[in-house]
């Protein structure tokens, strides 16, 4: 086909450009002259190259947060994956039972953060939360505050709580728009329910799956905010999450310099993962 | 291998029907022969494929009765009852390779992996798919699927009935031919109950020994391809096969002489018919003679289709279609006789018996 060359898109996109710049990419580069540069206040600036950054991965504080970020995403996606496609299997294709279930679904995601991260706070609590005392009360030791296992589940089951819906979406409409053919020819050919959901449902949600998989990646890996209300990092530095421990360079002890490298590291460690899920993921279906 | 009995099934989508426009299908009371060779002719929205997932199974009838060798199998699911069915819009698993997708309906019965291989090579080479049989399913043409699609119909050697839904839309015509007698053949080798749905016409006289037309919901006229010619039951048949259609003219009978216009015509009997009702004359083109003697027409236009003419032609104010001969004459003061055998009569549509 032959394409037709117009300049005159640029001037329909040149809107974006600006307001991506502003958002985005000039707050970047500000970040990018920190990282290379130390201060001792007064605004005066010298230039410290690499520095920073060759402080950051040589510190042992730095290796310790990536791991449970690593380790915590890996939980929460081999968890929130296969149960939401569980839930979006069993969920109704038509009837009354339909809008119940997705605004029922949809609840969880439309909780602010902090919210989500005050709630489980609260019910977590041994003296006055529900789970706490009720956990307490039958004998069960839990205590998120000083024992590491147990911030641990509660982070990762409040994770589940407020994300498996987003996957359950995602994989129902990917559900819903296998046509009933399918299923027809399926029940002809005797295929077993496994069988229905290896070679039909499972190749109909892959793009979905796709999307689920690196939208709770991306998510996962940049936790901040209900670990912080809920831990806030602790006990110790047993749930310090890399963002965490970010803001806790840049604002607890305002080492903008390291804070700034740590950032562009963070940064470009989501960037390159999130790409080499992608390829992965998109290649085994190209090869098939 | 079965007799199926279609026992007084009627279908409603819709919940609570009461009126007959809510049924899909309208009462259907029909035997299918064991190893006969069925098609199933008629327009779109008729019920075909309604009537063929009931007969599969994949749906339950409203009301009525479905007998496999007079074994009631109304509440059996489609597994039990081991009926093969190819669908309208082709289905197939993507990731499967070609090889697979066929050898699915087998191995999902546990079929020996040996039998499984001798099934599936004969029926890749009997649609043309050989070379392809290892490469996936999911880059393959339109036509390439409904192959496909035709395939896991036919790959199974132990099926009581095998239902064909309009397999063959997107082959083109050379390959059609072929693969009808290949089906022909499978069903002269197996002896198959068969099922084949088409909007085709040819394709229905060729492939079957007895044609089902069906009409907005009901069997119309069961029949071999001469009975539906010379002698259909409903006007609808009429139109619907030969090309072009009958010719159907209002007319009012009068014992045993028919008034067309201003025209008389007698006939061999006297047909029984209920007063008030609506009565029409069936004619063929091809039992029309165009001459210099009988009743005067108005030509308005001559097709040349090759070894035959077709005049359009207008007769008591009503537009005629006559086949003429390729080299027959066209007279310059045209008049048509028809065939006396070959006048139906219809009241309300319907034919009214002339054989006694
Ligand atoms: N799933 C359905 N729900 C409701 N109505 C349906 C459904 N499937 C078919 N119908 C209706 O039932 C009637 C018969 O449909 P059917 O599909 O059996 O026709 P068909 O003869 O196979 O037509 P075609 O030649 O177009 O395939 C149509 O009026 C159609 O609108
Ligand atoms: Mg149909």
């Amino acid at each position: 086909m032959e394409k037709t060359w117009n300049n005159k898109a640029w001037f329909m996109v040149l809107p974006v450009l600006v307001l991506v710049a502003f958002s985005a990419v000039i707050p970047l580069m500000t970040v990018v002259n920190y990282s290379v540069q130390d201060t001792f206040g007064n605004n005066e600036f010298f230039w410290a190259g690499t520095d920073w950054f060759i402080q950051v991965l040589q510190s042992d504080r730095f290796w310790d947060a990536l791991q449970r970020n690593l380790l915590f995403s890996a939980i929460i996606l081999a968890i929130e994956i296969p149960l939401g496609i569980l839930i979006a299997l069993n969920m109704p294709k038509q009837g009354l039972g339909v809008p119940f279930c997705l605004v029922f679904m949809s609840l969880p995601l439309l909780i602010p953060w902090n919210v989500v991260g005050t709630i489980w706070q609260v019910f977590g609590r041994v003296d006055i939360g529900l789970l706490g005392y009720t956990l307490d009360a039958i004998g069960v030791p839990y205590n998120y505050v000083n024992n590491v296992f147990d911030a641990w589940v509660t982070l990762i089951v409040m994770d589940i709580w407020h994300w498996t819906s987003l996957v359950v979406l995602l994989c129902y409409a990917g559900l819903v728009s296998i046509p009933d053919a399918y299923y027809q020819a399926a029940k002809i050919d005797g295929a077993s329910r496994w069988a229905v959901f290896r070679y039909i449902q499972l190749p109909k949600m892959k793009r979905v799956l796709l999307i689920a998989f690196l939208l709770r990646f991306m998510d996962s890996f940049m936790i901040y905010t209900e670990p912080f209300v809920v831990t806030g990092g602790g006990p110790g530095n047993a749930t310090t999450f890399l963002s965490i421990d970010l803001v806790k360079t840049a604002i607890g002890q305002f080492d903008l310099g390291p804070a700034a490298a740590l950032s562009i590291i963070y940064f470009l460690i989501i960037l390159l993962l999130s790409w080499i899920f992608y390829t992965v993921m998109t290649n085994s279906d190209a090869q098939s | 291998m079965a007799r199926i009995n279609l026992d007084h099934i009627r279908h409603a989508y819709g919940p609570n029907p009461k009126k007959p426009s809510d049924y899909s299908l309208k009462e259907v009371h029909h035997e299918w022969n064991d190893g006969g060779a069925y098609a199933l002719l008629g327009p779109s929205g008729c019920g075909k494929t309604t009537l063929l997932n009931i007969i599969s199974g994949l749906l339950q009838p409203s009301e009525g009765k479905i007998l496999f060798d007079g074994k009631d199998v109304t509440n059996l699911s489609t597994q039990e009852r081991n009926i093969a069915q190819v669908f309208q819009f082709p289905v197939i698993y993507d990731t499967m390779t070609v090889y697979d997708n066929l050898a699915f309906p087998l191995r999902n019965r546990h079929v020996p992996e040996t039998e499984v291989d001798r099934r599936v090579t004969e029926i890749l080479e009997m649609i043309g798919l050989s070379d392809r049989a290892k490469k996936k399913a999911q880059g393959l043409t339109a036509d390439q699927k409904q192959k496909i699609s035709l395939g896991r119909g036919l790959v199974r050697s132990d099926v009581s009935a095998i239902l064909f839904d309009e397999p063959l839309t997107v082959i083109d015509p050379h390959m059609k031919w072929v693969l009808r007698s290949q089906l022909k053949r499978l069903h002269k080798q197996f002896g198959f109950t068969m099922v084949y749905v088409t909007h085709d016409q040819t394709e229905a006289l060729t492939f079957a020994d007895k044609v089902v037309v069906m009409y907005d919901g009901e069997i119309v006229q069961i029949g071999t391809p001469a009975e539906l010619f010379e002698k259909p039951k409903h006007t609808f048949v009429g139109y619907f096969i030969g090309s072009p259609g009958m010719n159907v003219l209002p007319a009012t009978i009068d014992g045993s002489s028919v008034h067309l216009g201003g025209e008389t015509l007698s006939l061999s009997f006297a047909p029984k018919i209920g007063a008030g009702a609506k009565t029409e004359l069936g004619i063929r083109p091809e039992f029309i003679r165009l001459g210099r003697e009988g009743m005067p027409v108005t030509i308005s236009k001559v097709e040349d289709i090759g070894r035959q003419k077709i005049v359009r032609a207008s007769f008591a104010d009503r537009p005629i279609a006559i086949v003429v001969h390729e080299d027959g004459e066209i007279p310059a003061e045209p008049k048509i006789t028809f065939d006396p055998n070959a006048i139906n009569i219809y009241a309300d549509s319907w034919r009214v018996g002339g054989e006694a």
